[in-house]
């Protein structure tokens, strides 16, 4: 271990600011970047359900008589 | 000869690699995670203190990472779009998507880590120098891939148009990365090489190996997660698509 005390560590001899500034940076980076793949994934599926199922009860209405109307 | 050989076809369909890139994510999290605290350990808690940068040379085990992920998913990039040119599968044109941003962000990290490095060592956050600015013009080359892709509705043209884009800015990874040989640069060597012995203490050199891992690993699992839903998105139309969305009827 090279460092004494905690305060030490957070000090990074003068360059705390630099140090810790670039850490939490990337650190906020590589957390937002997946958290927002995911939001976007989400509103997608709900989007293309959404969108499953307009389609559907469209077909339905226009061939009321068939029941496997969004097969085409 | 043939019945040994992988059917690489297969696995360059979007029905077949969703599922598998699906079971690889949780591993490469888990990796990245495993790596990421070795070296952060490694580099911030063992690491002597450097004799001419003192403790700020730390940034190090950030930034030198992100560099070299910010060139070599450019390359894979570039990759992926001429294979997408040459054999027009759909799945490169994907794969180059999904890259794009990840590498964005990082030549962003390269940029932001450096100019807090730069400040404390050379007193100044930016100077227009050979390396630095070469990837500055990385970051708005991946800015500029996908404000294109973003701008042609068909997939496929803007798969073609941001291929071309990707293939001539390649030119702009060997001049990063020798830049500091060609011209005179405030910027210093290369960390590592090589063919000559490493000049930095044992435990730097491990903290940023593990780190470098610890983002490569990061990169595949993002960029998998990526592709899906580009795949999911681009492929909406197909039965797959639907069945796995549970629109059966």
């Amino acid at each position: 271990m090279h460092w004494n005390s905690l305060a030490e560590f957070l000090a990074m001899g003068k360059h705390g600011l630099y140090v810790w500034g670039s850490v939490l940076v990337m650190a906020g980076v590589m957390l937002a970047e997946p958290m927002l793949i995911r939001r976007s994934r989400r509103r997608l599926v709900e989007r293309l359900r959404r969108q499953y199922r307009a389609e559907r009860s469209e077909a339905r209405a226009v061939s009321p008589s068939s029941s496997s109307g969004s097969s085409a | 000869m043939s019945k040994q050989s992988i059917n690489w076809y297969k696995y360059a369909s979007p029905q077949t690699f969703y599922p598998l890139a699906g079971k690889m994510i949780p591993w490469f999290w888990l990796l990245a995670a495993i790596f990421g605290v070795a070296g952060l350990t490694a580099g911030f808690l063992l690491a002597p203190m450097d004799e001419q940068q003192g403790e700020g040379y730390r940034i190090i085990f950030l930034h030198v990472p992100a560099s070299w992920m910010s060139m070599f998913i450019y390359l894979v990039m570039a990759f992926w779009a001429a294979l997408g040119l040459a054999f027009n599968t759909r799945l490169s044109g994907m794969m180059a998507s999904a890259l794009a941003p990840t590498g964005a962000l990082f030549a962003f990290l390269s940029l932001w880590t450096g100019a807090l490095w730069g400040k404390p060592m050379w007193g100044t956050w930016w100077v227009w120098d050979a390396r630095l600015t070469s990837e500055l013009i990385l970051l708005f080359l991946y800015i500029g891939f996908i404000a294109l892709q973003a701008a042609i509705d068909d997939p496929r043209r803007a798969d073609k148009a941001g291929a071309i884009l990707a293939l001539v800015g390649v030119v702009n990874i060997p001049i990063i990365y020798f830049s500091v040989k060609w011209w005179n640069t405030l910027h210093q060597g290369a960390s590592v090489s090589l063919t000559r012995a490493p000049s930095m203490a044992a435990m730097m050199l491990w903290g940023m190996l593990l780190c470098a891992l610890a983002c490569w690993m990061y990169s595949i699992a993002v960029a998998l997660m990526r592709v899906r839903t580009i795949m999911l998105e681009r492929e909406r139309h197909t039965e797959w698509v639907r069945a796995l969305l549970g629109d059966t009827e």
